[in-house]
């Protein structure tokens, strides 16, 4: 079956917007939550899990500052950060695999979407001409390039098992045939994709999000010259990349649950499922991250660099099983 | 009784001299200006590397212009104590390889020097100066990153400019003095009883440190009679600040390479024995309980606080150890060899990480800590040396804690008259290194002159040289491994 049908139907959109609202709002939490699990292990009390969206509150209310000798793009890339996250999040087969432009939803489009967020944040990164600024573009760009030919290959992967690129139909016929999310290659671009994640969303041990150590930053270095609203629209793409992330790995492999259809319980349904699905999965990174370091920059491409050969070793498994 | 000898030697004698001494294993522990009214008296203490053994060339110049020869050719340590003179006494270290302002910055009025007795009021601070003349590296791709003075996070004020080609640093040049107060200024004309609630805030984590090197000082100089049980107290009141201050280094390292929980973990050990502080001497960080001829507490330790506290760093440690990426971070980062840490004259956890065996426990010790204390070396000089000989050390001052506590003597509170007094040199290794004080104490218990080297002072270079062919991302961890401290080397 697939997402053959190219209408756009009503409760398609609506399901699209809730998908965005989503992760608007579950990715802040989200980050909350990780928060939370590490001041626990830490014996630390920790702030609410809510506490992401009150800092985005204040940031929204607080005045509009722009560095000195700054450009236009500093103003222009948090709208490009968080809109780019926005549309993947309103076409990614996230609460249902019938979202509205679900046809649209190649597996290339998300991933260059994101990507396209990745390089404004870079651009704003050098826009105001501070050296903290530069090195983070420089560092987050480099792990790019290395990351993106890892995340690619391991979707082939997964594009080789059902012969499609477009990702609702992936996830749908993943419901199709359960078998298929316990086949080596799934579980090798599992494996790939996890740390691709992880690296792309600046976390332990590719980066230290929480760190005040500028030399050490990786994301954080570009967004420094940011301050109030701008400020809070950059996070707010973080976390909301974060959320998207977290939810497009956990259906790619354990889809169930997912809405196929748009109509009656099913949407409410597919959200409740979804938001207990991202939040264990990000209850396990946590639990991950507090018991690792950061790794030392140059052992990063090392990283990548197994993730690329999971992908690989992903497309051979495919390959010779099908 | 302590030997200290004065040698007056003449201008033309001190290169010949000093090198002697050098030579024979003294290292140049500090250098003191006098401003004696027609003349400036410098005082070079030497002490040596293997016996409690101080010797003092004494030099005199003519107040109206001020000149000794230079020592730079021959000992590092003398080079940078040489410019701290010029800057703030004004004596030319004549032939000096390398006179440029050290402590004052650039905005600061030419030739006025504030320890002269005839400086006066500070003129206006200059507005035409040249920034500070870094040394630019150049060649393609090679670019700067400036970071402070002013750091994110709870950091002391220091500015450092690094020389940087894709990430491996190429240079870095710290530029510090921020944080001058005029602290030896500050000594002069107290009562030498109370220059001690001085020292205990030179350096605020260093309390006991400095404060017990400057009641040394003041009881050598004054002839104070100390008893052996305040003797032990003080040792007891050193180690317990050895020991909140490395357990907080091991939490602090490997809380800069993002492994948090350690750093969770030993702030709790850290506030416990703070609060030990609290209930041993009525201070958190251990003020009040030492002075010129006396120390008391209010309880001591009991053995088994002092186990359940040793416990927990071991935990801690273990949780450190068995994270193979922590160790990997540690490995063969800014390393530090050791001709270069004896070269730079480095003291304390930073020299013995690079196998120097320096320390006043052992070299210059003020009371007798038997054989539950020993000086740990290693031999590699990378960040997991110095972690490791923080590790070490927090045993050995468990050990020699739990041996010292058994003497339940808790000192005596009643303050002792300081009479009149001459010149007095008091050594310590405080937690960071070797802190050494010399007061001169003036007719009617003041005091006139109180000279002050902290470990800082020695160790900063030696920083910017363990970071050949280190990267940027590493140079946090690398800084935190040394933990210079900012106000005892700006003063």
């Amino acid at each position: 079956m697939g997402a053959a049908d190219t209408s756009i139907t009503a409760m398609g959109v609506v399901a699209s917007l809730l998908q965005v609202a989503a992760i608007v709002i579950g990715g802040p939490l989200l980050l909350g939550l990780m928060a939370k699990v590490r001041a626990r292990v830490e014996g630390r009390v920790g702030a609410p899990i809510h506490q992401p969206l009150l800092d985005l509150r204040k940031q929204m209310r607080k005045e509009r500052i722009h560095a000195e000798h700054s450009s236009a793009v500093l103003i222009v890339v948090p709208f490009v950060f968080v809109s780019t996250a926005a549309v993947a999040g309103a076409i990614a087969p996230l609460v249902t695999t019938r979202p509205a432009l679900a046809t649209s939803a190649d597996i290339l489009v998300i991933v260059y979407l994101l990507l396209a967020g990745s390089v404004a944040l870079a651009l704003a990164g050098l826009d105001a001409g501070t050296a903290f600024g530069g090195m983070g573009s420089s560092r987050a760009m480099t792990i790019g390039a290395l990351a993106e030919p890892a995340l690619l290959l391991a979707v082939v992967a997964m594009s080789i098992q059902s012969g499609t690129s477009n990702v609702p139909a992936i996830v749908a016929d993943t419901l199709n045939h359960p078998g298929w999310s316990a086949s080596p290659q799934r579980l090798l671009s599992l494996g790939a994709l996890i740390i691709v994640v992880v690296a792309e969303t600046g976390r332990i041990p590719v980066d230290n999000p929480s760190t005040h150590l500028e030399l050490t930053m990786i994301h954080e270095a570009m967004t420094l010259e940011y301050a109030g609203p701008e400020l809070g629209l950059v996070s707010l793409g973080e976390s909301m990349r974060l959320g998207l992330l977290l939810a497009l790995t956990v259906n790619l492999f354990i889809p169930w649950g997912v809405a196929e259809q748009t109509g009656g319980l099913a949407i409410p349904l597919g959200l409740a499922v979804l938001i207990a699905k991202v939040a264990m999965l990000g209850v396990l990174i946590s639990l991950f991250e507090v018991r690792s370091a950061k790794l030392r920059l140059f052992q990063v491409p090392e990283l990548l660099a197994g993730a690329f050969v999971l992908a690989m070793l992903a497309i051979v498994a495919g390959l010779v099983t099908t | 009784m302590i030997s200290r000898q004065t040698f007056r030697v003449e201008q033309s004698e001190l290169v010949a001299r000093a090198a002697g001494l050098l030579e024979s294993g003294h290292r140049l522990a500090l250098v003191a200006p006098h401003d004696d009214g027609d003349v400036v008296r410098v005082v070079y203490v030497f002490t040596s590397l293997t016996a409690d053994r101080r010797i003092e060339l004494e030099v005199l110049c003519d107040a109206s212009a001020p000149a000794v020869p230079s020592l730079s050719s021959l000992s590092f340590p003398a080079s940078r104590f040489e410019r701290e003179m010029h800057d703030l006494f004004g004596v030319v270290p004549e032939g000096h390889t390398f006179l440029r302002p050290l402590a004052v910055h650039q905005h600061w009025p030419q030739a006025w020097h504030p320890m002269r007795r005839d400086a006066g009021p500070m003129p206006p601070v200059r507005t035409d100066t040249e920034p500070f003349p870094f040394i630019e590296v150049a060649g393609s791709g090679v670019y700067e990153i400036p970071v402070g003075p002013v750091h994110a996070g709870l950091i002391e004020p220091g500015h450092f400019r690094f020389s940087v080609a894709g990430e491996t640093i190429i240079k870095m040049t710290a530029r510090l003095w921020y944080l001058h107060r005029g602290m030896e200024l500050l000594f002069q004309g107290r009562s030498a009883a109370g220059g001690v609630e001085l020292a205990e805030r030179l350096s605020g984590d260093t309390a006991v440190g400095h404060g017990l090197a400057y009641s040394l000082a003041v009881e050598e100089a004054c002839g104070l009679p100390v008893s052996d049980d305040v003797s032990r107290l003080r040792a007891v009141l050193l180690e317990m600040e050895r020991l909140y201050n490395h357990v907080a280094d091991i939490g602090a390292l490997c809380n800069d390479i993002g492994f948090g929980l350690v750093q969770a973990r030993a702030l709790i050990i850290r506030e416990t024995l703070l609060r030990l502080n609290e209930e041993i001497t009525g201070h958190r960080l251990l003020r009040g309980a030492v002075w010129p001829g006396g120390g008391a507490v209010l309880r001591l330790p009991a053995p088994d606080e002092l186990v359940r506290i040793e416990e927990a760093i071991e935990g801690v440690v273990d949780l450190a150890m068995s994270n193979s990426v922590v160790v990997d971070r540690f490995e063969g980062t800014a390393t530090l060899g050791a001709e270069e840490a004896v070269d730079i004259g480095t003291l304390g956890v930073v020299a013995r990480a690079s196998g120097s065996r320096v320390d006043a426990r052992a070299i210059h010790p003020f009371v007798d800590l038997g054989t539950s204390f020993e000086t740990i070396t290693e031999t590699t000089g990378d960040v997991m040396a110095r972690f490791n000989v923080r590790v070490r050390e927090a045993r050995i001052s468990m050990r020699i804690l739990r041996e010292l506590v058994q003497n339940d003597n808790l000192g005596d509170r009643r303050r002792v008259e300081v009479g009149d007094g001459g010149s007095g040199v008091g050594i310590v290794e405080g937690w960071r290194g070797t802190i050494v004080h010399r007061v001169e104490v003036a007719n009617g218990d003041s005091i006139s002159r109180c000279k002050v080297a902290d470990p800082s002072f020695f160790n900063w270079p030696a920083l910017a040289v363990s970071l050949a062919d280190t990267i940027v991302p590493d140079f946090p961890l690398a800084n935190k491994s040394f933990n210079l401290s900012y106000a005892g080397n700006d003063l």
